[in-house]
């Protein structure tokens, strides 16, 4: 893959085969793991009333989907007060809903405009935004799996069983970086 | 906060848009985290909020080296709706009273 180019209100890329499979693979990853968070969702009469929708009122168990969907507050200090806890609960069962519907969304564009045997790629600018979301959420969730840390080398040792996944995640970082500038460009 | 290229020099601006006072009892936080790219937080930081290149420089740089920046502040819904807004575009967010 090359630099991402913008041209007027659109903006390219080419793909090869092996990319687009690797990109789609992880984006159909993260999707999977974001509609089993919304199947999770609590079932009651009331919300199937009004139409208003509620999620779980706790963060996932599972640390990347905990990172995709984070805390309105910040809990994780060593005494949470009561308030902040109530607060996140509440603001949790009535945000999550939005935002698992926006991140299945952007993946969805991913997946609709990434060709599946590779090729072109060309996006209008909404959709180019929906890619930087979807490509930051495979990051966050490759960078939260093998514990990416600011000051990450380039490559691990080649025994580190996280070795492949680095480079993906670096390639993903490139893709990303890429984008931004395409979109940032004057 | 990570570069995956190395930026081009931006002089920040001194004026933050850390404004904060009696009618605007919510902050929103924006917290460092080692996954986010430093261009992209910038980039989101400008199409949320509407700030110059200058200021969402200024905010990321922050968040980067101070590990969080308050980034906007108001009521409580403006600040909610915020959050909301940050954590889908992945960006680790969390709203408090100003104190």
């Amino acid at each position: 893959m090359k630099p991402w180019k913008r041209k007027g209100e659109k903006v390219l890329a080419d793909i090869d085969q092996q990319e687009a499979a690797v990109l789609r693979g992880l984006v159909s990853q993260i999707d999977d793991m974001l509609r089993a968070r919304v199947e999770d969702a609590p079932q009651d009469e009331l919300a199937e009333l009004t139409g208003i929708r509620t999620g779980p009122s706790t963060s996932p168990d599972d640390p990347i989907l905990s990172r995709l969907l984070p805390d309105f507050h910040r809990l994780d200090d060593d005494n949470p007060s009561k308030a902040d806890l109530d607060s996140a609960a509440m603001l949790r069962s009535l945000h999550e809903p939005t935002l698992l519907d926006l991140k299945t969304g952007v993946a969805g564009v991913v997946l609709d405009t990434c060709p599946m045997y590779g090729g072109g790629i060309r996006l209008t600018l909404e959709q180019a935004d929906a890619w930087l979301s979807a490509l930051n959420d495979v990051r966050l969730a490759l960078g939260t799996a093998i514990e990416v840390t600011e000051d990450m080398p380039d490559e691990l040792p080649e025994d580190d069983p996280r070795s492949p996944h680095l480079a993906v995640y670096h390639w993903l970082t490139w893709v990303q970086e890429s984008l931004v500038q395409a979109l940032s460009a004057p | 906060m990570t570069a995956a290229v190395d930026m081009e020099q931006t002089q920040a601006s001194p004026a933050g848009a850390e404004v904060v006072s009696e009618d605007r009892p919510w902050q929103t936080v924006v917290w460092n985290d080692p996954v986010n790219l430093m261009s992209y937080v910038t980039y989101v930081f400008q199409k949320l909020f509407g700030y110059s290149r200058d200021q969402a420089t200024k905010l990321m740089l922050d968040v980067h080296h101070e590990g969080k920046a308050i980034v906007s502040s108001g009521s409580k819904d403006k600040v909610e709706a915020d959050v909301a807004r940050l954590h889908a575009a992945g960006l680790w967010a969390t709203m408090e009273h100003t104190s």
